[in-house]
């Protein structure tokens, strides 16, 4: 554990670095000159270049893929030539195809686009320069936040204007199914793969053989998004931890001598897909990716999205993070190519490191005025945003406030300096006019009226609500520096204790309910409670004592603004319990959940008795569901199509009491972490 | 001998007047040669300069007259009726209270220690297997503590006097017993009193047409009885074995008594084989005071080659591919580029203009026609032996496979260089010493398929906590494959840094080596491929055999030495 906060300590540090726009010494270059630029990155010590098609055979030529070939033809029944020709399938729908022509090709369109839509792309460069050394030594993982589709190019672009090797990308495989596009991206180094994998043997083995090899390689840096997906919620999602098993398991059996994972956080003003991810939750099903959708969507290039940070982060070292968890002779008795799963003791490393990865992404997230505004808005009554609107002024008050508490909780601002407050907040007005407009001093939630005739009330409400959801994403953004203060705040309030052992219990009860909401790094529960304590303590919103946290009267709104923070989720959460109770079933379809849960939100809503909109968003329900699958409340009974669930109601009612602090609150054995 | 470094006294590197290395004395091929390229090496390789030159090295003596020797009186009093030589001497008593290990060889490191470190009493000259028995029964009585030294040469502080050790301290000199008692032809066998040196058992053997052609690196030295106590290797046990497909029959004692087979039958099936328990003992059960051993005829004919493969990886793939044919010559060594460019550095001046530009010739051929990178290059270095005809067929065979791997013959002096180098690295060492550089080398064996993977990683684990403890300059580390077996191969380490502006040097370098031991266990090496045990890697034998099996050999060791009689405490 004194591990990570040596590793958490050293990211702290980093709050003097320089930022350099890379988009503006290149806005007068050419943008052909650029792309054709010479890219020379220095190359890889341990091995030479490789080829794709070398890399595809290696893998295809595997001992590993050989055995479980005749293993599979074995089960099945089929010959081992067929068997084979599907895994030449596999591959051929999996592999990069990189090739530096097309990356010039994607670096002069992608430059001209970037140039239109963003103000600015700003990049630490320091931390290019230990990469660029980093890339020679070892090979290197880029581990990127995932927000947008426009993530898949920007690591991208940016190395090549650095002369750093190309990444490989891990992308999904609806990308690959684009026609041109999905072969363009093949050809800037993704890779593809399939969403369900289920229990699909070789498929399994093709991947993760793939993906070893390329670490082994080491001919270029992997790219992969730890979360898994984008987040349709500008959240950190809990990490996928298979890919990151892959990743590890060439150094745990030595085959490597480290590798090198780096954090990345790209933080954007503005993302592009805001609407559509809104939509997305509110149930509109998401557009296929296809060609013709991007032609179509091509009019958000028209606007502007301010600007976009790119936070390098210190690359760090598996080997040293690993001293001490896994004991690496394991591997010594078995030959390293046959089969076998990561035991108990790799697992439990390749999640913890995970999870700290999505930590230090989120600690190099920087915050934008924005995503602080975002916070302010939503703790207004929402009548008023729609009706009489908020006072700009007051706006600017509360943002600024919260502004210097976020700074005490260390996060990393991106305000921009010597400009005066108010300019700042009214360009990062103008900025959002999607969501929010002023007009004669009054803030207004910016609903979508495209066609100005009536609405019906439902409609009306859903416009709002695809509004709000789009300004909870923004708060999203910044949920991470208050997240754990906050979760403190509530426990006080819950339990109305001041005892420190029963506001840890509660602590980690809430940590445990909310683990899908926010993330944590296992097993450091008390390091988190103890971290919101001083927290709260330096901005005087408690006392600390050796045995009691007390509130002080100093700054009683930091305590309230916390709480008022995690409202929604709680109110959501509650109205979830609620519906599952008082259903009359015992079993339930998640489909039929999501619809009977978005019906009682919208009626409450209408009626007045609800006042948070994110219960209508599918991802808070979906969270729902996983977080009472992990207290052992619901339990799933059907692995096929439809998702059925057997609900325990007094369990779920028992939640429910601890969280409203009715009953004091128990930590559940959660059951062992079935993501994988 | 010296006292405080490897080897003849004689023998040693220096640096002369106009600054140029020089190797003195006239036992080796190297010696009384100028070696131009030493210096500039070490500067590179090291960042040592000849300017900084650490403190002159002063007599042991000065600094052991305060140790009192404090003995039973009664065991003195019998021990003289025996009429057994013994020696009292400070400078005889340090001398066999240490190994080979670098920092204990050398005064500078010495004389932090000093005060902290046991040293044996007494030693004793034996000539005959029952001076042995007579001296291990008074020690029995008197409950004095033994400990066999054979040759001297141990790299695992196995001669080290335990400091937790109250009793007295009796070193049992064995190198007095050197002869060889009498010669099977008709069998092909020997039988030799333990004590003898091997290169005077090679030189015995061969004045009567034989050999044993067990050659480890330290047959100037190291001791026949020394080898079994230790599983030692020979490097051309492809051809003759290791020292357990040598011995036939062995005769060790024990506090229990004399323990030995009754016959000298090549095999036998009668439960575990006992000789096992005695190799590898590490002088904690007895001493070994005869053995017979195998003995071959002298080779018809040797010849020495070498390979040069663009990199190291493809060198390996070599070596695997001749020990998968089972076609390994007698001995067979792959450097990496590191000591091909140490080897290198090592050439002596040469003397006609003709040498040097057919060395000339010869480096544009392999760099520049052939593409090979001067920095990846590697080395195998060859030795055969046998019948003419068949060596030379036999030589066919194995550049026809290096050919496939890349391999280009690179000439039969080449190869007789690589192994001179062996005998003289250690002379090295101790140039080295003089210019506050500090080295060692270590060895494990590993599966074929990690061959590759623990080279790499444990140079890279050299280097990295070498620069995490502070050490100014890069180090050296560097590898070779020294044995190839069906199943695997020996692989060796060689590390050394600079270490000016280190306040405690020794820590460092011990913590360096213990992280390259823990490197190669995690990489699924073994502790020990035939250095043994000893005192220092002893932390790691309960997770190498399990609980059982050092429970096993506890057992033993308490039935056959109930007290500790042979108390250097190596192994468990």
């Amino acid at each position: 554990m004194a591990n990570t906060y040596r590793v958490l300590d050293k990211v702290h540090l980093q709050d003097e670095e320089e930022f350099v726009d890379i988009l503006e010494d290149k806005r007068h270059c050419s943008d052909l000159r650029f792309a054709f630029r010479t890219f020379s990155p220095p190359p890889y010590k341990g091995a030479p270049a490789c080829s794709s098609a070398e890399l595809n055979q290696a893998v295809l030529e595997s001992q590993y893929l050989r055995y479980v070939i005749n293993e599979v033809a074995l089960e099945m029944g089929s010959s081992v030539e067929e068997v084979r020709d599907e895994a030449c399938g596999i591959m051929r729908e999996m592999s990069q195809n990189l090739q530096l022509r097309f990356i010039r090709l994607m670096g002069f369109v992608v430059r001209k686009v970037f140039k239109r839509i963003f103000s600015a792309i700003y990049v630490n460069m320091e931390r290019l320069q230990a990469l660029q050394q980093a890339t020679q030594e070892c090979p290197v993982i880029l581990m990127p936040n995932h927000r947008s589709y426009i993530d898949f190019l920007v690591v991208s672009y940016i190395l090549f204007n650095y002369d750093i090797p190309l990444p490989v990308i891990a992308a999904g495989i609806p990308l690959a199914g684009m026609t041109i596009v999905g072969e363009m991206l093949r050809r800037s180094g993704a890779f593809f793969i399939r969403r369900a994998i289920g229990s699909d043997k070789l498929y399994w083995a093709v991947l993760s053989e793939y993906v070893r090899t390329i670490v082994r390689k080491g001919f270029a840096p992997l790219e992969f998004f730890v979360e898994g997906l984008r987040s349709r919620t500008l959240k950190s999602l809990p990490p996928k931890l298979g890919m990151m098993n892959m990743i590890l398991e060439p150094f745990f059996k030595g085959e490597v001598y480290d590798v090198t994972l780096l954090p990345i956080s790209i933080s954007y003003d503005r993302v592009l897909e805001e609407s559509l991810l809104a939509h997305e939750l509110l149930g509109v099903p998401k557009p296929r990716e296809s060609t013709a959708g991007l032609l179509k969507a091509s009019r958000v290039l028209q606007e502007n999205y301010g600007c976009m940070h790119v936070n390098f982060g210190r690359p760090l070292s598996a080997r040293r993070l690993c001293e001490g968890k896994i004991n690496r002779c394991q591997y010594n008795l078995t030959p390293r190519d046959l089969p076998q799963k990561p035991n108990a003791e790799a697992q439990a490393c390749g999640s913890w490191l995970a999870h700290m990865i999505v930590r230090l992404q989120e600690e190099g997230a920087l915050t934008s005025p924005w995503s602080l505004m975002a916070c302010v808005l939503l703790q207004v009554p929402t009548a008023a945003l729609t009706e009489e609107g908020l006072l700009f002024h007051q706006l600017t008050e509360r943002t600024l406030w919260l502004r210097k508490l976020a700074l005490d909780f260390r996060a990393h601002l991106n305000w921009p300096e010597k400009v005066p407050d108010s300019d700042v907040m009214s360009s990062t007005v103008a900025l959002h006019r999607s969501v929010v407009y002023r007009k004669a001093g009054r803030v207004y939630l910016t609903r979508n009226d495209e066609l100005e005739q009536k609405h019906s009330m439902e409609e009306d409400m859903m416009r709002t609500a695809a509004a709000l959801l789009m300004l909870a994403s923004y708060r999203n953004q910044c949920l991470h520096v208050f997240v754990r203060p906050a979760l403190l705040a509530l426990a006080m309030s819950v339990t109305k204790s001041t005892r420190k052992d029963e506001l840890l219990t509660c602590f980690c009860f809430l940590q445990e309910v909310f683990s899908n909401e926010f993330v944590f790094i296992p097993g450091q529960s008390s390091q988190d409670f103890e971290e919101a304590c001083s927290l709260l303590h330096k901005c005087k919103a408690v006392h600390v004592g050796q045995w009691e946290v007390t509130n002080s009267d100093t700054q009683p709104e930091v305590l309230s603004f916390l709480q008022e923070l995690l409202k929604p989720f709680i109110e959501s959460y509650q109205l979830m319990f609620r519906f599952l109770c008082e259903e009359r079933d015992c079993v339930f379809r998640e489909k039929d959940f999501l619809s009977g849960v978005r019906t009682l939100a919208t009626k409450l809503i209408v009626s007045g008795e609800l006042h948070t909109y994110e219960a209508l968003s599918s991802d808070m329900q979906k969270n729902v569901l996983s977080s009472l699958r992990r207290l052992g409340a619901i339990t799933k009974i059907t692995t096929s199509q439809n998702n059925e669930y057997k609900v325990n109601k007094s369990a779920v009612r028992r939640t429910g009491d601890m969280l409203a602090g009715r009953i004091p609150p128990q930590i559940v054995q959660a059951a062992p972490d079935a993501r994988l | 001998m010296k006292w405080n470094g490897w080897g003849y006294s004689d023998s040693r590197f220096l640096f002369n007047k106009k600054g140029q290395a020089e190797f003195t004395g006239n036992r080796y091929r190297l010696s009384g040669m100028i070696i131009p390229g030493l210096k500039d090496w070490m500067e590179g390789t090291f960042g040592a300069n000849l300017q900084h030159k650490t403190q002159a090295t002063v007599s042991p003596i000065l600094f052991f007259f305060s140790i009192l020797s404090i003995v039973s009186a009664a065991f003195v009093e019998e021990l003289k009726s025996t009429g057994i030589p013994f020696s009292h001497e400070a400078e005889d008593r340090v001398f066999r209270a240490h190994g080979k290990k670098a920092h204990f060889t050398h005064f500078n490191f010495w004389f932090e220690k000093v005060l902290f470190i046991n040293v044996t009493l007494f030693f004793f000259f034996f000539y005959c297997h029952n001076d042995v028995v007579k001296i291990v029964e008074l020690a029995c009585k008197h409950n004095v503590c033994l400990i066999p030294y054979g040759g001297g040469t141990s790299v695992s502080s196995a001669l080290e006097c335990p400091p937790e050790e109250t009793r007295s301290i009796v070193s049992l000199d064995t190198s007095q017993m050197n002869r060889i008692l009498w010669i099977d032809e008709k069998n092909l066998t020997a039988h030799v009193e333990s004590g003898i040196v091997g290169q005077d058992l090679e030189r015995l053997l061969n004045e009567s047409g034989y050999c044993t052609g067990h050659e480890p690196d330290s047959m100037e030295f190291s001791s026949l009885g020394g080898w079994v106590a230790t599983r030692a290797s020979g490097m051309k046990k492809n051809i003759y074995g290791n020292i357990e497909d040598l011995v036939i029959h062995i005769k060790m004692v024990t506090p229990r008594g004399v323990i030995e087979k009754s016959c000298q039958g090549p095999r036998m099936s009668t439960g575990p084989d006992i000789h096992h328990f005695i190799l590898g003992s590490e002088g904690t059960l007895g001493v070994v005071t005869e053995v017979t051993i195998k003995i071959r005829p002298m080779p018809e004919y040797q010849k020495y080659g070498s390979v040069v493969f663009p990199n190291f990886e493809q060198g390996v793939a070599c070596l695997r591919e001749v020990a998968r044919q089972r076609c390994a010559p007698a001995s067979i060594r792959l450097m990496d580029n590191e000591q091909f460019k140490f080897g290198h550095a090592l050439k002596p001046q040469v003397s006609s203009i003709f040498t040097s530009f057919l060395d000339g010739l010869k480096k544009f051929y392999i760099t520049k026609f052939k593409g090979f990178d001067p920095n990846r290059l590697c080395v195998a270095t060859l030795l055969f032996e046998g019948p003419r005809e068949k060596v030379l067929q036999h030589e066919k065979q194995v550049y026809d496979i290096a050919a496939k791997f890349g391999g280009l013959a690179a000439g039969e002096d080449n190869g007789q260089r690589g192994y001179m180098l062996t005998f003289v690295i250690a002379y090295l060492r101790d140039l080295g010493m003089d210019y506050y550089v500090i080295g060692e080398s270590f060895e494990t064996s590993v599966p074929w398929d990690r061959v590759l993977d623990i080279c790499r990683n444990v140079k890279a684990r050299i280097i990295r906590e070498c620069k995490d403890k502070g050490v100014q300059f890069p180090p050296l580390s560097t590898c070779r494959v020294t044995q190839t077996y069906d199943a695997g191969a020996c692989v060796y380490f060689y590390f050394a840094f600079n270490y000016r502006g280190l306040s405690d040097p020794v820590h460092v370098y011990e913590q360096v080596e213990h992280a390259a031991r823990e490197e190669i266990l995690a990489n699924g090496g073994s502790l020990s491929h035939h250095h043994g045990v000893g005192k220092l890697r002893k932390e790691w034998m309960r997770e190498t055999v399990s609980n059982v099996g050092v429970g096993m050999l506890k057992s033993v060791k308490d039935y056959v030495d109930p007290n500790n009689i042979f108390g250097n405490r190596n192994l468990l």
